[in-house]
């Protein structure tokens, strides 16, 4: 899965949040090695997202955040571009990823979808967005997985499909942080309880 | 950088590229209906008259410029690819120009024949408007990301834009006049400010609009 050949690794030390003049969280640490999971729960308006979107540097972190390994980020945003056919969408971001197109392919039969791709996705139901933004993830090559919510809007058969992918990039060397406030079985993994 | 600028212009092409031109077109078709089709009243002010319609064309394309990829989460994307918010601004602008200013010279053709302009004002013209677009469409990228997320962003556009464009017009409007001075010149100036501030104050507004 991973092809990268080096380690990856994300350390949080003391990182908390800060919006709008608010603490959502603070003193946070945890430590991840290659094949390691964090769940992160906890109720809504926590900053589970905002977790993810600091690690992913889009927010200013407070503490400090290491990593090594290229980062892929899947929240609620598809970032897809509506008029487009889902494979030459997804094939945009594979060429910025620099890995080759056929791993659009691999990712999306890994998630059941490879027959949507040559519908414009605009026209694709929120559940097959949802499989879409798993599916660049996938093809992403990334060591680090960030993923916002990533059961959200998908159906029965998609969500055994998703814990495989997972299980695949964890066994490959990768490391996942997924924020979810509903079930996802990641086997041995950390458990982050914001409150 | 090059696929960044490619997927820009797909999507201006696609999606409405042509309405500015057009807009533009139809301020010089409607000008001599208001000022009558007087030929010398024309020419003396239909270059400035075509440099106000730049202007005001320049702002129509503003609320798809940034915020459409901010909303769909490309730029946080890109940004998680290590495309910087000023790479990616620089890219907007360069793909905005493209797609704005040459089709807006070819414009200016049959747009100074309805206002009956002699050659040399033509070639001054165009000169002008090769020298001001890319300082408008600079204005467009910066006004577009510093009113990310704001309700009726568009009104707010036109009313911050429009004040900061007053160097452009009143060099470019000056370039026409029958002795241009060195107003060419000071165009070129303020459109490359506009051009070399861009990316950086765009890249600082995509940053501040995600908290």
């Amino acid at each position: 899965m991973m092809g990268q050949g080096q380690s990856c690794g994300l350390k949080l030390s003391d990182v908390g949040s800060v919006r709008g003049g608010r603490t959502l969280f603070a003193g946070l640490s945890l430590a991840l090695v290659p094949g390691d999971a964090a769940l992160v729960t906890g109720p809504n308006g926590i900053g589970k997202s905002s977790l993810l979107r600091t690690i992913a540097g889009l927010l200013p972190a407070q503490g400090k955040i290491e990593r090594t390994g290229r980062l892929a980020l899947a929240d609620e945003n598809c970032a897809l571009d509506p008029e487009l056919p889902l494979a030459q969408a997804l094939a945009f971001w594979a060429r910025l990823d620099a890995g080759d197109e056929t791993r659009v392919n691999d990712a999306l039969a890994a998630l059941g979808i490879n027959h949507l791709g040559g519908i414009p996705v605009r026209i694709l139901s929120t559940g097959q967005r949802k499989r879409a933004v798993l599916a660049r993830t996938i093809a992403s090559a990334a060591d680090i997985w960030l993923l916002d919510e990533p059961t959200n809007g998908l159906d029965a058969t998609a969500i055994p499909l998703l814990e495989a992918a997972i299980a695949a990039h964890r066994s490959g060397g990768g490391i996942i942080v997924a924020a979810t406030h509903q079930g996802l079985a990641m086997p041995g993994a950390l458990s982050v309880g914001l409150a | 950088m090059a696929t960044l600028i490619w997927r820009e212009l797909r999507i201006a092409f696609a999606g409405g590229a042509w309405l500015p031109i057009a807009f533009f077109l139809l301020v010089a078709v409607l000008y001599p209906f208001g000022v009558g089709p007087d030929s010398a009243t024309l020419a003396r002010t239909g270059g400035g008259v075509l440099w106000i319609a730049a202007l005001l064309a320049a702002l129509l394309p503003i609320d798809r410029l940034i915020a459409p990829d901010m909303e769909t989460g490309v730029l946080d994307q890109l940004s998680l690819r290590g495309v910087s918010e000023e790479a990616a601004a620089m890219a907007k602008l360069i793909a905005h120009w493209l797609s704005f200013g040459p089709p807006l010279l070819l414009a200016t053709v049959p747009a100074s024949a309805l206002l009956k302009l002699d050659g040399a004002t033509l070639a001054q013209l165009a000169l002008g408007l090769l020298i001001g677009t890319p300082g408008l469409a600079a204005l467009g990228i910066m006004v577009a990301s510093l009113t990310l997320g704001l309700r009726r962003a568009g009104p707010l556009a036109g009313l911050l834009m429009l004040p900061l464009a007053i160097p452009i017009l009143i060099f470019g409007a000056g370039s026409l006049a029958p002795v241009p001075g060195s107003a060419l010149k000071l165009l070129s100036a303020a459109s490359l400010l506009m051009v070399a501030l861009a990316p950086f104050v765009a890249g600082a507004a995509i940053r501040a609009a995600r908290e």
